[in-house]
């Protein structure tokens, strides 16, 4: 009891004691979060001026990250704010600049190129986003030149539209238990392969909505023991196109960290369908798909939106075959800004090293959202 | 009062049971009643009783005469199953049993048709599944026969006629070639039920597109889209369309809108471009210009 008391007295001292300390030494970052000082350092150097500059990015103090530009001159504050959080509601509008990192491209005694790495988070997970910022000394002051990246002004037209969409009465509540209802989309699974990776077993696959009718879709997997019992259940989250209108196939891919494939018997499969309210509109073409090999192997391109309405968020899914056409792996890729019509915005996904020399073609689908509905 | 009634019963019920199937020397009951028929017990004997008649979901209780017969008017007992009769007077107690039968008329039929949607041509593609019901909502378990008829929107009608075996009777029919609502009947007794079932068309066949100049792009268009019956494949299928040119590649995954599907992609010399929908591929364009 005594030693009890003695620890819960040490324990009380020790945090009034710290508490003290941070009250009256506290770290710059603490100030500047109470609002009582500021994280920034003296632009002394190039690399303390993308600092700063970063900093403020990074606390949404737009107005003194815009001041401190060289070459503010060429564009306003608003556009400033837009290129980094998006002209029209994107995943970059929701995002939070997590943190940054600064590298040293050129320097001379006027001038310096750095590269900045803005790592952002969102509610589909990080992304990040690269800048090369240009900084120019002016008198013992150095200044960062923001890259701008101008949104394009759609001039003023009318872009006609044959609306195409599905709606769905459901049956009653109070109808007879044999009264009929609306039969769930026939979805298929037209391609699956399991695969051991360092990280687990990987479950990669195709489905196919074979119906007439547009389908929210999910895929599930269970891992079976050689004896039968189930190991483990998961499903595809959000690695599939979840909406798919009639013939159109979607990849997934349903991860089992910490699994070996040796332990497994057998998988059961089971793809779930239900009919869904769903527009065709809008579309959108993947412009100049390219498999760049390793070392950085990647899949870039292109997404064009063809239709005259605005898409907030796209998800692009890339799946990848070998020679063979057996799929070897299935990737995926938000994109962080919102796809105006007929404005290209490139995407880049990457392809694991160890199956890039595998991969010998791919197949990609986008799905977007709009504001307002969803396909 | 209620726990105490019950118990009661219970009681009676329990003490009973192993002679439930006698009929009592005192007490004539019929073997069988309809559901929802009138009927009387009879009692012998002088003096003053309490009658219990207890089964699924009912229970009758009436202060009878000994000696005299008791009656029961239509709809009081309509619960098909088997009932237990206890007759109470004075010390001694007896009992008989009888059946409530369901009625050999169909009154309602529960009709499952299944799909409510498939594809044309498909062999017993179509199933159809009836439960027969009485008046009271009793499984009818008699034999009945159940015809059933499949109409598509041509008039063309295929017939089964199945007899209900445990009060149910099913089906399989085949969906036709042409596309369009089924009308899908069930028929007992003079009562019947219908069910829509829609026939669409089933995959593209010989899906083909066409390419012509536009300014800097191609533009693709498809023919008509049908399937191997003819029908027109329906607006909203996805066409997907692929280009490949310089190790490079464009897709356009686009919808049919009034029968057909157009794009206009990049124009490339010597580009190579596909179409296909969902596992069916189509034709092959090299683009030369």
């Amino acid at each position: 009891m005594s030693k009890g008391l003695l620890l819960a007295v040490s324990l009380g001292a020790a945090t009034v004691a710290l508490v003290a300390m941070g009250t009256m030494w506290p770290i710059p970052a603490a100030a500047a979060y109470a609002g009582g000082g500021s994280l920034l350092r003296s632009s002394s150097t190039p690399e303390a001026a993308v600092q700063n500059l970063g900093d403020e990015i990074r606390m949404n103090a737009w107005q003194k990250a815009y001041d401190s530009l060289a070459n503010k001159a060429q564009f306003t504050e608003p556009q400033f704010v837009h290129d980094l959080t998006g002209t029209y509601p994107s995943l970059r509008t929701y995002a939070t600049l997590e943190n940054f990192d600064v590298q040293p491209l050129h320097a001379s005694t006027d001038e310096a190129e750095m590269r900045m790495n803005l790592h952002w988070s969102s509610v589909v997970g990080a992304f990040t986003s690269t800048r090369d910022v240009h900084v120019v000394r002016n008198g013992d002051r150095w200044e960062a030149e923001w890259p701008i990246e101008k949104e394009p002004v759609l001039p003023p037209q009318v872009i006609p539209v044959n609306y195409l969409r599905w709606d769905v009465i459901y049956r009653g509540a109070g109808d007879d238990w044999g009264a009929q209802d609306v039969e769930a989309p026939h979805v298929r699974i037209v391609d699956m392969h399991p695969v051991q990776r360092a990280e687990g077993v990987v479950i990669l696959g195709e489905l196919l909505n074979e119906d007439v009718v547009p389908a929210y879709v999910s895929v599930t997997a269970t891992l079976q023991s050689k004896s039968g019992a189930t190991i483990e259940t998961e499903g595809s989250f959000d690695r599939i196109s979840h909406i798919l209108l009639p013939k159109q196939v979607t990849p997934f891919f349903i991860n089992f960290p910490d699994r070996t494939l040796s332990e497994v018997g057998s998988v059961r499969m089971t793809p779930l369908s239900q009919l869904v309210p769903a527009s065709a509109d809008p579309v959108i073409e993947i412009q100049d798909e390219r498999l760049n090999p390793a070392p950085d192997a990647s899949l870039t391109g292109q997404l064009s939106n063809q239709s005259g309405q605005v898409v907030n968020v796209a998800h692009v899914l890339a799946t990848f075959y070998d020679k063979n056409g057996q799929v070897v792996w299935v990737a995926d890729q938000y994109i962080d800004r919102a796809l105006l019509p007929q404005t290209p915005v490139p995407f880049s996904i990457h392809i694991p090293e160890d199956l890039a020399r595998k991969v010998s073609t791919e197949r990609t689908v986008t799905s977007s959202y709009s504001s307002g509905g969803t396909q | 009062m209620r726990p105490g009634l019950t118990f009661l019963l219970g009681s009676l019920a329990l003490a009973a049971t192993p002679l439930a199937m006698a009929q009592g020397a005192n007490l004539t009951v019929p073997k069988s009643v309809e559901a929802g028929n009138a009927f009387s017990i009879q009692s012998a004997g002088s003096g003053k009783g309490t009658l219990y008649i207890i089964g699924p979901g009912d229970l009758l209780k009436r202060d009878v005469q000994l000696g005299e017969t008791t009656s029961f008017p239509s709809g009081a007992l309509y619960n098909a199953g088997h009932y237990l009769v206890i007759l109470a007077g004075g010390s001694s107690t007896e009992n008989a049993s009888f059946d409530v039968v369901p009625a050999s008329q169909p009154a309602n039929l529960s009709f499952l048709a299944k799909p409510s949607r498939l594809q044309v041509g498909l062999h017993n593609g179509i199933t159809g599944s009836v439960y027969v019901f009485d008046a009271y909502q009793n499984l009818v378990s008699a034999p009945t026969p159940v015809s059933f008829e499949l109409t598509n929107p041509a008039g063309e009608v295929q017939k089964r006629t199945v007899t209900t075996h445990d009060g149910s009777a099913w089906t399989e029919m085949d969906s036709t070639a042409k596309e369009g609502a089924d009308r899908f009947v069930a028929r007992a007794g003079g009562v019947s039920g219908a069910r829509v079932i829609g026939q669409v068309p089933g995959d593209p066949c010989g899906l083909k597109m066409n390419a012509q100049q536009q300014g800097q792009q191609i533009l693709l268009e498809t023919a008509p889209v049908r399937d191997c019956s003819g029908n027109a494949v329906p607006d909203g299928t996805i066409i997907t369309f692929t280009e490949t040119y310089d190790g490079a590649e464009s897709t356009v995954d686009a919808p049919l809108k009034r029968g057909i599907a157009k794009v206009a992609m990049p124009a490339h010399r010597g580009a190579r471009i596909s179409i296909a929908s969902g596992v069916v591929m189509g034709n092959e364009i090299r683009w030369e210009k």
